[in-house]
C-alpha cells in the first residue's frame, strides 16, 4: 500500500475514534444541566419570603427545600455524570492525538491553508477545550466544595465548551467543503478576506444543526438503551424510568428534525459537490427523472451499478423537487489526472447506512413513546422486545455519526479542500512501514478502548446504586 | 516595531508559556503515575485522588502549546512533528492509555483494576520517556546521528526522573502519614537523576551550537547569566536539603515542589534564551516559520481575551481543591 493512502487510513482511523466521544459529550453535557435542575426544581418552590435554600436562578424562581426533592433525579444525575467524565476523558486524549496528526500527516496542509484553519483551530482550542477541561474538574468532584450556583454555572460551561468545540471544528471542516472568503496568492498560500465569509461558509449552517442534532439522537439512544438494559437485567432504579421517558422524548421529537436537516443539508451539498450526491446516489450519467436506488452493488470499473432495485424517479422528486428534475452524473467530472470524483462504494453505502439507522431511530422512538405512554409510564411494563430492540439501538447513534461523516469526507476525495488543494500535494514524507506500524498500533489501542469503554458502561449501569452515595457529600449552598 | 516582528516574538512567548506549564502541570501528574507501582492499593486510590480534578486540565497545555505550533509556525510544525513522527506517536499511546486509565479504573470490576493501574503507570513512562527523548532531539536541532540519538536516548531515562521528583514532591504537598513518608523517600531517588539530566542538557546546546556557545560564554554575558544556574544550583541543593528535614512533614510541605518547579523555570529561562530567535536551532528562526501577520493578528485577539481568563480559573480550580486530598467523589 502506498504512503499516502496508509496516511488517509491512519488520519481516519483516529478522527473515527475521537467523533465518537464528542458525538456523545456535546448532548450529554446538557442533559446532564437538565437533570440537575429537574433534581433542584422538583419539590415546591420555597416562597419569596420563607428563609430558602440558596441557588435559584433567574426566572425559575428559588429551589424548594433539599429533603422534598425528588432524589430519583440525583441518582439520574450522578450515574450519568460518571458516563460523562469516562466519554470526556476518552474525547480529550483522542484531540490530543488530532493536533498532533495534522502536522504528522499533512504537514502541506497547514502550509497552504495555516492562515485559515490555524485560527479555527486556534479558537476551538482556546474557548472550548479548555472551558471544557477546567470547568470539570469543579462540576466532577466539586458538588459540596462550591456552592449550588456555582456548580450550576460550572455544568453549564462544560456544556455551552463542548458545544463551541463543535461550532468552530465545524467551521474549519465545511469550509473545506465549499471554501468561501479568501484568496490565493502566487505560492499557493490561501489569505483571509473576510472572516465571516470564512466562518458561515455555505454549508456550515447546515453541517452544524445536522452534527448537533446527530449528537442529541446518540445520546437519546444511550439514555433510552441503557435503561432498558437495566430494566431487562431487574438492574432498574428510581431514575431507571426517567431517563427513559428522558431518552424516548429527546429522541421523538429530534428524529423528524433530523430528517429534515439531513434533507436540506443534501440540497446544499447537491449546489455545491454535485459529484458527491451523484456518488451516494449511485447516478453515473446525468438523467432527467432519476430513481431512487433502494440497493445496488456500484462498480466503478464498468461504470455502472448491477443488482438494483429502485423506485423510480424518487431521486430527482428528493433532490430537486420535481420529479422530472435533472441531476448530473458522475461521468461529468473528469479532469486532467482522470475521474475526480469521490470513490462511489463508501458514499453509496455509507448513505444506505446512515439513512437506515435513521429510520429506525425514528421507529423505535416513536413505538417507544407510544407505547411507554399507553402503559402509563410504568416501565416495568413495557415489552420486552421493545426494550431488546432499544438496549440493541444504544450506540445506533455511533453507528449513523460515523457513517454520515465518511459519506461527507470520502465525498471530498481527490481534495483537502474541495476544488482548490489535492489530498496528495499536501501528504508528508513519512516512509510507509513507519505509518504502517503506528497505524497498527493505534487501531490495536483504539477498538480496545471502545470494548472497554463499552463494557465499563454496561458494568455501572448493572451496578447497584450507592445510596450512601447520595446522601454524602451535601452542597454547601444547598442544605436548608 | 513593526507587528510583523512583533507578533511571532509573542507566539514564541506564549509557546513557550505552554510547554512549561505542560511540562511543570503534567509532570507531577507524570511522575505520581510512574511512582503508582510503589504504592500500596489505598494509598494509590490517594494518590490518584490528588491528581483527579487537575490531569485533564494539565494535558491541555500540552494542546496549547501543539496547537500555537500548529497555527502561529506551521512550518515549524512540518519540520518538528515529521522528524519525531515515531516519539510522538508513542507519546499519544502514552498519555491515551494513562488518561483512561484514570477514569476505568475506579469504574471498571474490582478484579480489572489491577490492569488499568498498569496501564496507568505504564502509560505515564512511555510518554515521559517519549517526552524525554523528543526534548533531547530537539534542542540538539534535530540532527541525525548516533551521538545525538545518544544524547536523545539519555534524557529519555532521566526526563521520567524529574517528573518523579515533581511527583513526590506534589505527594509531600497534598498527602500525609505514610504515604508523605514514602514521598520523601521517593523524591530522595529521583534528585540524583534530575541533577545529571539538567547538567547534560546545559552542556549539549553549546557542544552542539555554535550559536549558543557565543551566546553564552562571551564577557559581559556570561557574568550576566551568571545567576541563572548558580540559582539552578541552589534550588537543587536547597531540595535535596528539605528532604532530610523533618519540617517538609509539616509546614514547609510545600518547598520541595516549589523548589523543583523553580528548577524547571530556570531551565526553561536559559533555553530559551540559547534557542531564541531559532524556533529549530539554527535551521528555522520564528520569522521564517510564521503564519501571515493579519492570521497571527486574529489569534491574538482570542489568546488576549482567553489565556488570562484561563489562568485565572487555573487558579480557582487549584483552589478548590486546596489542601490534603481527600477521597474524590463525583457529586
Amino acid at each position: 500500500m502506498d504512503a499516502l493512502l496508509l496516511a488517509r487510513m491512519q488520519f481516519a482511523a483516529n478522527i473515527t475514534f475521537h467523533i465518537l466521544f464528542p458525538t456523545i459529550s456535546i448532548a450529554l453535557g446538557w442533559t446532564l444541566l437538565f437533570f440537575r435542575l429537574r433534581w433542584l426544581y422538583s419539590a415546591p418552590r420555597s416562597p419569596q419570603t420563607a428563609p430558602a435554600p440558596r441557588g435559584g436562578l433567574p426566572f425559575l424562581g428559588r429551589p424548594g427545600k433539599r429533603q422534598d426533592r425528588d432524589a430519583a433525579w440525583l441518582m439520574a444525575y450522578r450515574f450519568w455524570t460518571k458516563v460523562f467524565a469516562l466519554t470526556f476523558a476518552l474525547g480529550v486524549v483522542s484531540g490530543i492525538t488530532m493536533s498532533f496528526q495534522f502536522g504528522t500527516n499533512w504537514p502541506g496542509y497547514m502550509e497552504r491553508v495555516g492562515n485559515i484553519a490555524g485560527p479555527l483551530l486556534g479558537y476551538e482550542v482556546l474557548t472550548a477545550f479548555f472551558l471544557e477541561a477546567t470547568f470539570l474538574g469543579v462540576m466532577l468532584f466539586g458538588h459540596g466544595r462550591v456552592s449550588e450556583r456555582a456548580h450550576l454555572i460550572a455544568t453549564f460551561l462544560v456544556a455551552f465548551g463542548t458545544t463551541m468545540s463543535a461550532f468552530w471544528i465545524l467551521a474549519l471542516n465545511s469550509w473545506m467543503h465549499t471554501p468561501a472568503g479568501h484568496v490565493i496568492r502566487e505560492n499557493g498560500e490561501f489569505f483571509v478576506q473576510s472572516w465571516a465569509a470564512v466562518i458561515f461558509n455555505p454549508s456550515f449552517p447546515y453541517r452544524l444543526v445536522h452534527v448537533l442534532l446527530a449528537s442529541g439522537l446518540t445520546v437519546a439512544f444511550v439514555l433510552a438503551g441503557v435503561s432498558a438494559w437495566q430494566l431487562l437485567k431487574g438492574k432498574a432504579n428510581a431514575s431507571t424510568p426517567k431517563v427513559l421517558r428522558t431518552g424516548l422524548t429527546v429522541a421523538a421529537v429530534l428524529i423528524p428534525l433530523q430528517i429534515l436537516a439531513g434533507d436540506m443539508h443534501g440540497l446544499n451539498t447537491l449546489q455545491h459537490q454535485p459529484q458527491k450526491v451523484a456518488a451516494m446516489e449511485g447516478i453515473w450519467k446525468t438523467e432527467r427523472g432519476a430513481p431512487l436506488l433502494l440497493f445496488a452493488v456500484p462498480d466503478e470499473a464498468t461504470r455502472s451499478n448491477h443488482f438494483e432495485i429502485a423506485i423510480p424517479k424518487l431521486a430527482a422528486l428528493i433532490l430537486k423537487h420535481d420529479p422530472d428534475g435533472e441531476i448530473r452524473g458522475l461521468d461529468e467530472f473528469k479532469g486532467a489526472k482522470g475521474w475526480e470524483h469521490p470513490p462511489v462504494k463508501p458514499l453509496f453505502y455509507g448513505f444506505r447506512i446512515m439513512v437506515g439507522t435513521g429510520m429506525l431511530m425514528l421507529l423505535f422512538s416513536w413505538a417507544g413513546l407510544w407505547l411507554y405512554r399507553r402503559r402509563a409510564w410504568v416501565a416495568e411494563k413495557l415489552p420486552r422486545p421493545l426494550l431488546w430492540g432499544l438496549a440493541g439501538m444504544s450506540f445506533s447513534g455511533w453507528l449513523a455519526t460515523v457513517s454520515g461523516w465518511y459519506v461527507t469526507e470520502v465525498g471530498r476525495q481527490p481534495f483537502i479542500v474541495f476544488g482548490l488543494v489535492r489530498v496528495d500535494e499536501v501528504a508528508s514524507a513519512v516512509p510507509a512501514p513507519m505509518i504502517a506500524f503506528t497505524l497498527a498500533l493505534y487501531v490495536t489501542v483504539y477498538l480496545a478502548l471502545i470494548v472497554a469503554y463499552v463494557s465499563v458502561v454496561k458494568y455501572m449501569a448493572e451496578k447497584p446504586v450507592d445510596m450512601h452515595d447520595l446522601v454524602k457529600a451535601e452542597p454547601v449552598g444547598a442544605t436548608t | 516595531m513593526s507587528w510583523a516582528t512583533a507578533l511571532p516574538i509573542v507566539f514564541m512567548a506564549l509557546m513557550g508559556l505552554s510547554m512549561l506549564l505542560y511540562v511543570v502541570l503534567d509532570g507531577y501528574d507524570l511522575g505520581v503515575g510512574l511512582l503508582l507501582h510503589r504504592a500500596t492499593d489505598d494509598q494509590k486510590d490517594t494518590m490518584i485522588a490528588s491528581i483527579g480534578p487537575f490531569w485533564d486540565a494539565n494535558e491541555t497545555w500540552l494542546v496549547l502549546g501543539v496547537g500555537i505550533l500548529l497555527i502561529a509556525f506551521p512550518k515549524a510544525h512540518g519540520m518538528v512533528l515529521g522528524a519525531l513522527y515515531l516519539p510522538v506517536a508513542l507519546m499519544l499511546v502514552g498519555l491515551i492509555l494513562r488518561g483512561v486509565a484514570f477514569d476505568f479504573r475506579v469504574k471498571a470490576q474490582d478484579a480489572h483494576k489491577p490492569l488499568w493501574n498498569f496501564a496507568f503507570f505504564a502509560g505515564s513512562g512511555l510518554a515521559a520517556a517519549s517526552q524525554g527523548w523528543m526534548l533531547g532531539r530537539y534542542i540538539t536541532g534535530l540532527q541525525e546521528g548516533w551521538p545525538y540519538m545518544l544524547f536523545a536516548a539519555a534524557i529519555a531515562l532521566l526526563l521520567p526522573a524529574a517528573y518523579v521528583l515533581l511527583g513526590a514532591g506534589w505527594l509531600i504537598m497534598k498527602t500525609e502519614g505514610e504515604l508523605q513518608r514514602h514521598a520523601v523517600k521517593w523524591a530522595k531517588l529521583a534528585w540524583a537523576p534530575l541533577v545529571v539530566g539538567m547538567g547534560l542538557i546545559s552542556l549539549a546546546t553549546p557542544v552542539v551550537s555554535e550559536t549558543v556557545r557565543g551566546k553564552w560564554f562571551s564577557m559581559p554575558e556570561f557574568i550576566a547569566l551568571l545567576p541563572i544556574p548558580l540559582m539552578t544550583l541552589a534550588a537543587l541543593v536547597g531540595a535535596r536539603a528539605m528532604l532530610n528535614s523533618q519540617r517538609v512533614l509539616g509546614k514547609l510541605c510545600w518547598l520541595p515542589f516549589t523548589l523543583t518547579v523553580s528548577v524547571f523555570l530556570l531551565g526553561a529561562i536559559g533555553l530559551a534564551y540559547s534557542l531564541f530567535p531559532y524556533v529549530v536551532m539554527d535551521r528555522l528562526t520564528i520569522w521564517q516559520a510564521a503564519s501571515a501577520t493579519e492570521s497571527l493578528a486574529v489569534i491574538a485577539i482570542g489568546c488576549a481575551i482567553t489565556v488570562p481568563t484561563i489562568l485565572g480559573y487555573t487558579v480557582f480550580s487549584y483552589r478548590v481543591f486546596w489542601g490534603k486530598a481527600t477521597a474524590l467523589r463525583y457529586a
